[in-house]
């Protein structure tokens, strides 16, 4: 994307950043704003930029850089202000491991093996798909199924066309994207499958990459089973009961040659699990606290590791936070622990941090767990006293929802947890 | 009013996540006589354009020779016709470009006569 310059590697960094996606190349800034000097960006892949390079369509930046752009124009941004930021950018370089005393593992194309001596990690490896669905699927294993990212890397980095006539699994916005980006292409798009039923990605996806194309959309309803010998040649599809069970009376054949799979993203924690960090059962991703540090001292996490973003720019707002950390963790700087535990109460999946302090502001990010239209967001003590509250207009699980906590709301607070919960007015 | 000489025409707007089913009704001069379904003054704002004129930025790739990836990621300079999308799709498909290539570099000059220029949304150096 930028043309590489001659890269040395040190064997000693204030702070290395595993992943260079806006997540990894956010900390970096930040971490050399706090002061850092010497910081590494690594990324496995043979450019920075991470999955926005692939996310060619346009919805990036509102909130963060005040206008609109696409995803590769994002990146390209961000990473050219972290190189003019004096951040060290080091790609297909995969971090294998970090041992107790901040050691990390590297192996890259360019050295080979290397150990570097850090100070603080911070870590933005992002999201991976899940694929859990496709494997409960009965029927056989032909050639033609694919992750709707996976897709997407293909059509638009590789100029591959996954197939001619597509079935799509899933309705949020990457399914929804996909549908667009292969009608452009030229490409049949047999429909769009959704289990639950409402449809899953935002109303602007829905208008502009479904109806615009004409493309059906099909709630209530799901694949049951996969055709083929070699490869993919049919689905079969029924609507579900209220239970979410398939109704197989009312099952009906698909003909297609390839099925996109899209249900959601998970962390990708396998470096996360090797390194034993406290992991929230929820959201996959490490537990961190209100500096975004995870369980392991001087390693910080942010973005789509952490927890599942629909916006680049609450990844780039939770990117400064973490790398400004870690630089100040760098040069011996560590704010207080934090006091209050949040937890996650009626109708509210997860809360990210999770753990605050009551003299600081905070941003907390949440996901609730059912539709609500007109809702309040309380904060309540162990006793069940409400401490905050705030009136929400309109909630779905699509969306994260922001709590932005100011010092004075916790005034007066003595407990050590909070529970957090978003319910009917 | 009589009814019978409205036609109902609907749309989902796309201001915020409430989604409100809008209706537009038209009188047989084409006028629009009444808007309904919006929770908010933008509702009716996103119904009189979508019912007018809809607009659409376009963001595809086209092919490129010499560069890192064989696709180089482009977009519109600015919304164009709605109707003309897919016909702007089949004419990007026929283009091919040449590496080395900046962000903002001018791909199509007028596409398709809609006075729109198509440029690209990344570097893309050559590789050498
Ligand atoms: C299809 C799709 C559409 C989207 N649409 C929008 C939209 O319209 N608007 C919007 O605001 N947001 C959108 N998003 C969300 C947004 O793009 C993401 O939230 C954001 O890119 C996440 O950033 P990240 O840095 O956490 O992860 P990523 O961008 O995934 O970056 C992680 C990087 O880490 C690298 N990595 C992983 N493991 C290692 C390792 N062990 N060693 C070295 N490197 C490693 C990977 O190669 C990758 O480059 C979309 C996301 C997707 C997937
Ligand atoms: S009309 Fe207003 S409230 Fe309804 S979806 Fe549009 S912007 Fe939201």
């Amino acid at each position: 994307m930028i043309d590489d310059r001659p890269h040395v590697l040190h064997s000693k960094y204030d702070v290395v950043v595993a992943g260079g996606g806006p997540a990894g190349l956010g900390a970096a800034m930040a971490a050399r704003t706090a002061g850092a000097e010497r910081v590494l960006v690594v990324d496995r892949e043979a450019e920075a930029g991470g999955i926005l390079l692939q996310c060619i369509h346009s919805g990036f930046g509102l909130h963060h850089l005040g206008e609109e752009l696409t995803g590769p124009e994002y990146a390209q941004r961000i990473l050219q202000s972290a190189l003019d930021d004096g951040v060290d950018v080091l790609t297909n370089a995969y971090l294998l491991d970090i041992d107790n005393d901040q050691n990390l593992k590297l192996l890259s194309t360019d050295h080979g093996l290397s150990i570097l001596d850090t100070r603080a990690t911070v870590l933005a490896m992002g999201a991976r798909e899940r694929t859990r669905a496709a494997i409960r699927i009965p029927g056989g294993r032909p050639a033609g199924i694919f992750t709707a990212g996976a897709a997407q890397r293909l059509v638009n980095l590789n100029g591959v066309l996954p197939g001619r006539r597509v079935v799509i699994l899933g309705s949020g916005d990457i399914g929804l994207i996909m549908a667009r980006r292969l009608a452009m292409e030229g490409v049949e798009v047999a429909g769009v499958f959704e289990l639950m039923p409402h449809a899953n990605g935002l109303s602007r996806n829905i208008v502009q990459c479904v109806h615009d194309f004409d493309v059906p959309l099909h709630l209530s309803t799901t694949v049951v089973e996969i055709h083929g010998r070699n490869r993919i040649d049919k689905v079969t599809v029924a609507p579900v009961d209220d239970h979410l069970k398939p109704i197989l009376s009312k099952a009906w054949d698909v003909p297609c040659d390839t099925l996109l799979v899209s249900v959601g993203l998970i962390p990708e924690n396998e470096l996360s699990r090797e390194l034993r960090l406290r992991l929230d059962p929820t959201t996959s991703g490490p537990i961190v606290s209100s500096t975004m540090e995870t369980s392991r001292d001087g390693v910080f996490a942010c973005g789509n590791v952490v927890h599942i973003h629909d916006l680049v720019d609450f990844v780039s707002a939770e990117a400064e936070l973490a790398g400004g950390h870690a630089g100040r963790f760098a040069s011996g700087i560590r704010p207080p622990h934090d006091n209050v535990r949040l937890q996650p109460g009626a109708n509210v999946a997860y809360c990210v941090p999770h753990t605050v302090t009551t003299d600081q502001p905070h941003t907390v990010y949440l996901r609730v767990r059912k539709p609500l239209e007109k809702s309040m967001l309380r904060l309540r003590d162990s006793e069940g006293a409400v401490v905050h509250e705030r009136r929400l207009r309109y909630v779905v699980p699509a969306e994260m929802v922001t709590l932005k906590l100011r010092p004075g709301v916790l005034d007066g607070f003595q407990g050590d947890s909070l529970l957090v919960e978003v319910v009917a007015r | 009013m009589t009814d019978h000489d409205a036609t109902t025409f609907s749309y989902l707007c796309i201001g915020c996540p409430l989604g409100c089913r809008l209706e537009v009704d038209e009188d047989d001069h084409g006028d629009i006589i009444e808007i309904r379904g919006s929770g908010c003054r933008k509702g009716d704002r996103y119904a009189k354009q979508e019912h007018a004129d809809p607009r659409r930025n376009v963001t595809t790739t086209v092919a490129i020779s010499g560069g890192l990836w064989p696709r180089l990621p482009v977009k519109t300079s600015s919304e164009i016709p709605k109707d003309q999308v897919l016909a702007a799709c089949e004419a990007l498909r026929q283009v091919r470009v040449q590496a080395p290539v900046k962000m903002g570099d001018v791909v199509v000059d007028d596409l398709l006569g809609t006075g729109c220029s198509v440029v690209a949304t990344r570097h893309m150096p050559a590789i050498t």
